[in-house]
């Protein structure tokens, strides 16, 4: 369906412009070198970039064995997380380019796990899709049972962000398919499926899939109007990090399930939301100094997915086939105002 | 089917059923394993909010006095505790008798793995000092069977991960197969082919992923 590739064309060849600065410790040349300017793939990694990045500073580096680590405003950045992620969970409001400093020094071991290269960055992503498997079929037999090269052929066509090659590829891996329920919608008001899909709905099934989400939860404490009011990250330990499948109950004639449905899943605590905007169509809320209990309640700011502020009323099963990264992993970025106590 | 063959089925477990094993599991071990100190509940302080109780097991401080010629001679390695003052000056003892040595301490977490539907082991190594440990250090902490298996299966079999909670590096003992293992242990315990009682989950699933970092249990923890 053409609408549907677009999405996912978007999706593959979305890139951020990075400004790469050399850190100062680690200038043994003078002057120091103006800064690297990349366009890096938002669902690729920081390690697969050093390819491009290190023959650009080595004349300025001091002698010594590599260990290559990025940060973003002294943050050190987790390269296990999708480039594309952490930008949209680092820059409240996005910063173009974006200004990263490179190290070849001094890793931060007591923070960061190691990498070593382009094979950690790869068996992460293995890993990671096992575990997609295991969250969607119950095991993980398909992604083992990949020969040797199908296996190189699906990493490679990742690394250099082939969504042809991929997409030939990923049906070997025999992920179970959620329906899109904007596309049956579609496909039912068309005459020639009308009864096919009739003889569903009498069915009266009830489906259940199980879909990978990694929920990356940003709190503030204080409220705030703008984006742009919201404070850097000292640590990582300002985010929550939700490993945690969303169960997609769809049953034939009930309502859409919708991202906003998935995400109250995951953050029940943030569930007063809806309270607030039932009755009310527009965007817009207004906040009654009045009430103390809507003072005190926690509440959703923001839902970024691929660079996408969503609209949390978007059909969830649109999102996951349109939107997810190639370990069939849905990242989601959340912004929330803490809940006073 | 009953309420506890619900939480437990085809060797996975639900959240609310691992939290059921969690605490059976420490209070077995509390009861029967008298030479460790017990194992602790860190419920997840930051969802308050949340209805459901979460939370993961906890073992800290376990000493592990390694020689390479013990690792190389013997299959479980002396562990010893530093939580009682009694253990210490035994520690001390040891300590002057091995200058050359040095004690390693392990902290390991039993952790949900909601995508997995199974506990996680996870488990770091450092010195006194608290600095961490390198995986080479560690493997000479390890039995030599779990060393040949890392051999064989860098990758797969025991990674450095962040731990899911703390946001800092640790080892975690990869899952896949966890479920096989369980079905298996279910399967010969009972000839008429029940489910794994949720009480003893924890415990067998124990008794096998704990030998693959030296830690056994005493078999009336499995009664």
């Amino acid at each position: 369906m053409a609408a549907n590739e677009e999405a996912v064309k978007y999706v593959w060849e979305g890139a951020i412009p990075l400004q790469i600065h050399l850190h100062k410790s680690e200038v043994a040349s003078h002057p120091a070198p103006p800064p690297a300017l990349v366009l890096a793939p938002r669902i690729g990694y920081l390690p697969l970039l050093v390819h491009l990045i290190k023959p650009y500073f080595k004349d300025s580096l001091p002698p010594g064995e590599d260990s290559i680590w990025f940060d973003y405003k002294g943050l050190p950045l987790k390269w296990y997380i999708p480039t594309g992620v952490l930008f949209d969970l680092l820059c409240a409001e996005p910063e173009r380019p974006w200004n990263l400093t490179i190290h070849f020094r001094g890793y931060p071991s007591n923070v960061l796990i190691p990498c070593e290269g382009e094979d950690s960055v790869k068996w992460n992503f293995v890993n990671s899709l096992k575990e997609a498997a295991y969250i969607i079929n119950g095991n993980c037999k398909n992604v083992m049972n990949m020969s040797q090269s199908d296996q190189e052929d699906l990493w490679t066509s990742v690394m250099n962000g082939d969504l042809d090659a991929y997409t030939r590829l990923s049906p070997k891996i025999k992920m179970g398919n959620i329906e899109d329920e904007f596309s049956r919608k579609a496909s039912l008001s068309s005459p020639q499926s009308r009864q096919g899909g009739t003889e569903k709905d009498l069915a009266g099934q009830v489906k259940t899939a199980r879909v990978p989400v990694r929920l990356y939860v940003r709190s503030v404490s204080k409220d705030f109007e703008i984006l742009e009011d919201v404070p850097e990250m000292d640590t990582w330990d300002e985010i929550s990090y939700l490993n945690r499948p969303v169960d997609f109950l769809r049953e034939e004639g009930r309502k859409c399930f919708t991202l906003r449905d998935a995400i109250e899943c995951l953050l029940p605590e943030y569930i007063g939301d809806r309270a607030q905007t039932s009755g009310e169509e527009g965007e817009e809320r207004t906040t009654d100094a009045s009430d103390i209990s809507q003072e005190t309640r926690g509440e959703i700011k923001m839902v970024r997915i691929q660079g996408i502020e969503m609209k949390l009323e978007i059909p969830f099963s649109w999102v996951v086939n349109n939107l997810m990264n190639p370990e069939f992993y849905l990242h989601v970025s959340v912004l929330v105002k803490e809940p006073q106590r | 089917m009953d309420s506890a063959g619900e939480v437990v089925n085809d060797g996975k477990i639900t959240l609310e059923g691992f939290t059921v094993a969690a605490r059976a599991f420490a209070d077995k071990w509390k009861r029967h394993n008298l030479s460790f100190p017990p194992w602790s509940w860190i419920p997840l302080i930051n969802r308050t909010m949340l209805k459901k109780e979460e939370g993961y097991l906890s073992l800290e401080k376990i000493i592990i006095l390694s020689s390479l010629e013990g690792s190389a001679e013997e299959e479980s390695l002396d562990v010893t505790a530093d939580w009682s003052e009694k253990e210490e000056s035994i520690d001390h003892t040891v300590l002057v008798q091995n200058e050359e040595d040095e004690a390693h301490y392990y902290d390991y977490h039993i952790v949900y793995s909601a995508s997995y539907m199974v506990p996680m082991l996870y488990f770091r190594g450092y010195s006194s000092d608290g600095k961490p440990l390198s995986l080479d250090v560690i493997k000479r902490d390890l039995p030599s069977s779990s060393v040949s298996l890392l051999l064989e299966s860098k990758w797969t079999f025991i990674t450095q991960e962040e731990h899911p909670y703390l946001n800092r590096p640790w080892f975690k003992l990869h899952p896949c197969g966890t479920e096989e293992w369980i079905k298996l242990l279910s399967e010969s315990s009972s000839s008429d082919g029940c489910q794994i009682p949720v009480e003893l989950y924890l415990v067998s699933w124990f008794s096998v992923v704990g030998q693959v970092v030296g830690l056994k249990i005493p078999r009336e923890m499995l009664i």
